[in-house]
């Protein structure tokens, strides 16, 4: 599911941020006395956001999902390299720390994560279905 | 030009092209009855040129007919005597004199002034205070204790003073210029009318009216001689000090081969810049060596008889009519000269094909004969051997002293060395006596082979070369500006000499504004650039 909020992801400081999200939920798996999600996350306020593969902006300090573990349960989840978490667990993860972002995905007591994540694909897939929106009768004849 | 080069007594390139062309000469001169009598005549006589030629006949004789460079070393000579000398040489001794003569009175004049100058600053005091003992000594005052301490005084200051003098202005004169020294005008006038300023005021007050105060008389000597020492300190600043700080870069380039180099001048005039420029070039500057230019004229000569104008369809008959020689109008001679132009810019010239091939033979060559040199060289140095001083006592038979040790070795290296400088077209610059005495000062100074080549593979300084080498006697100074007007940004002056001069053009060092920006030590602070990755 896509929820809507607005147009393009980009990122002033001071600025509220408008970001097309995709809500993502992953069920943790016990591993040995571990809950793992199954991907490794880079990024935020303490880090060089110069060095961030994934981010468009290079001043960007956002939390970054850098790898998917292969059939993990983030993986099953739809969740993909280079997306950027905005949310997890209704906590904000646009500008906290990498620590605190690893504790917020990472906590005992829960074993459902909530993501909202977004990526640039995103906000496409969304452009081109507002061009087919307000001609209904025609979106419908076309699935 | 080749077949009717000639010989004379001055020329010194014509050493080794005589043994080698002796045979040839001789038969050339029988197949051509049409040449000029009077030189033919000459050529087939041998002189003996007063400059020795760098070797003797002997080894000359024994050298290939097939020599590199003969046609570039053979000269022609206007003369028919046996001495005879050039037209340039004739100029420049008759220069040489005239210039000489009036060089000295003016030396002499200036001498005797300034001798006259400073008798009179160093007799004034003494006379100031020795005066009134002989024409009023019953009227004057005894000289107390104070008076006495003074004399003590005077008599050390003027001992200063004389020393300072000496220092300063007793120096042998390092160059005749062309205009007065204005600043030394400027002070011997300041210190005349000092003085004179003195006397009368001595004069009339003193003497008049025949003053008893003598302790007086005293301190206004002293007051003299500080003033003196002042206006000393004064002639410091003005010619020593004030020219220290550099203040122009001047770029001296040789109209000739386009060497050039960079000095840096402080405030002077115009001809003192050039007299430092001209010390400068003694030193630093390679010997001009005229040899080396003569490939770049043929060349030029080569263009100017390529194309000939000739005017068809004119007023004027068909003659040949090369630029400014004929009479037409100035219009025409545009024209024509518009037209060479453009023909030899259309032609195709392969000159550049020549020059090109002409150098990498010419560099290979020697390069060769370097080589050739360096070993012959090496060799020669293995064939003696210094004697320690032990050895000194139980002498063998055969000692020799450093003179006799050159000579003895001299003739096995002498070929190559030769050889070398004829390619290197340095062979002028070196006789054999001084290569013979170069080389015995080596072997004193225990220097190596490679020590007592260096001068001949590098066309040293002027200065390191005789006199007679120089090409570089008598200097003009060619200035849009006056001579003794100072330096200024921008100020082009020439230093001809008889062969080539030396342009002069000046730049001054640029005005320099500074700030300064404060950075606290401890304000150097660094964090690390983290990038970490954590997996979840």
């Amino acid at each position: 599911m896509s929820n809507l909020y607005g147009d393009a992801m980009s990122y002033v400081p001071g600025q509220p941020i408008a970001a097309v999200v995709e809500r993502v939920q992953i069920h943790k798996l016990q591993e040995r006395n571990n809950l793992i999600l199954g991907f490794s996350i880079g990024g935020g306020i303490d880090q060089d956001p110069g060095q961030n593969p994934f981010s468009e902006n290079k001043s960007d300090k956002g939390i970054y999902v850098t790898r998917i573990s292969p059939g993990g349960p983030a993986d099953k989840a739809g969740l993909m390299m280079g997306d950027k978490i905005m949310q997890v667990n209704g906590y904000d993860m646009t500008m906290v720390t990498h620590d605190q972002a690893r504790k917020k995905l990472t906590k005992k007591n829960e074993a459902v994560v909530r993501l909202l994540v977004t990526r640039k694909s995103l906000e496409e897939a969304v452009k081109q279905s507002m061009g087919v929106a307000p001609n209904c009768n025609t979106a419908t004849r076309h699935y | 030009m080749d077949t009717e080069s000639t010989y004379s007594g001055y020329s010194y390139y014509s050493g080794r092209s005589r043994g080698s062309h002796r045979h040839g000469e001789r038969s050339r001169d029988r197949h051509k009855p049409r040449s000029k009598d009077s030189r033919s005549e000459k050529s087939v006589t041998i002189n003996t040129p007063p400059a020795e030629p760098l070797l003797g006949d002997s080894a000359v004789r024994g050298e290939q007919v097939q020599d590199d460079n003969w046609g570039e070393t053979t000269t022609a000579v206007t003369g028919t005597s046996e001495h005879s000398l050039s037209q340039e040489d004739i100029v420049r001794i008759t220069k040489d004199l005239e210039d000489s003569v009036g060089l000295d009175c003016r030396r002499y004049f200036t001498l005797t002034l300034a001798v006259i100058l400073g008798l009179l600053v160093f007799l004034t005091p003494l006379a100031f205070l020795v005066l009134p003992h002989l024409l009023w000594p019953e009227k004057l005052q005894s000289c107390g204790t104070a008076c006495e301490g003074l004399f003590i005084s005077v008599a050390f200051k003027l001992l200063i003073l004389l020393l300072a003098v000496w220092a300063l202005f007793f120096r042998s004169p390092r160059a005749g210029l062309p205009r007065v020294f204005v600043f030394r005008a400027l002070l011997s006038v300041l210190v005349l009318l000092f003085v004179v300023s003195y006397w009368l005021f001595y004069g009339v007050r003193i003497l008049d009216s025949q003053d008893e105060n003598y302790q007086g008389i005293v301190q206004y000597a002293v007051s003299l001689v500080d003033a003196l020492l002042f206006i000393h300190y004064l002639a410091i600043v003005l010619l020593e000090l004030r020219q220290l700080q550099p203040c122009f870069s001047v770029c001296v380039t040789r109209s000739t081969d386009g060497e050039m180099r960079h000095y840096n001048l402080g405030q002077l005039s115009v001809q003192r810049a050039a007299l430092a420029v001209l010390e400068h070039y003694y030193c630093d500057f390679s010997v001009h060596n005229p040899a080396l230019l003569s490939a770049s004229k043929s060349r030029a000569a080569k263009h100017l008889a390529g194309l000939k104008v000739y005017n068809v369809d004119g007023e004027f008959p068909a003659a040949p009519a090369e630029g400014p020689g004929n009479n037409a109008a100035a219009g025409l001679a545009h024209s024509q000269s518009r037209a060479m132009i453009a023909a030899a810019a259309r032609r195709r010239d392969s000159s550049h094909n020549e020059l090109y091939y002409e150098d990498a033979e010419h560099e290979r060559r020697v390069r060769k004969r370097k080589a050739r040199l360096v070993v012959a060289v090496e060799e020669a140095f293995t064939h003696i051997k210094r004697l320690q001083e032990e050895e000194q006592k139980k002498a063998p038979g055969d000692v020799m002293d450093p003179r006799e040790a050159a000579q003895a070795i001299f003739p096995s290296m002498a070929r190559a060395l030769q050889k070398y400088l004829r390619t290197t077209k340095q062979q002028h610059c070196h006789s054999m006596e001084s290569i013979q005495q170069h080389l015995a000062f080596c072997i004193t100074n225990n220097m190596t082979p490679k020590a007592f080549l260096e001068s001949y593979l590098t066309p040293g300084p002027t200065l390191q070369y005789s006199r007679d080498h120089w090409m570089a006697r008598q200097w003009t100074l060619v200035s849009e500006a006056s001579v003794t007007s100072g330096l200024r940004d921008g100020s082009i002056f020439l230093l001809k000499c008889v062969d080539f001069s030396l342009v002069v053009t000046t730049k001054s060092i640029p005005y320099i504004q500074m700030s300064e920006e404060f950075i606290d030590p401890k304000s150097h602070k660094f964090v690390l650039r983290l990038q970490s990755e954590t997996s979840v």
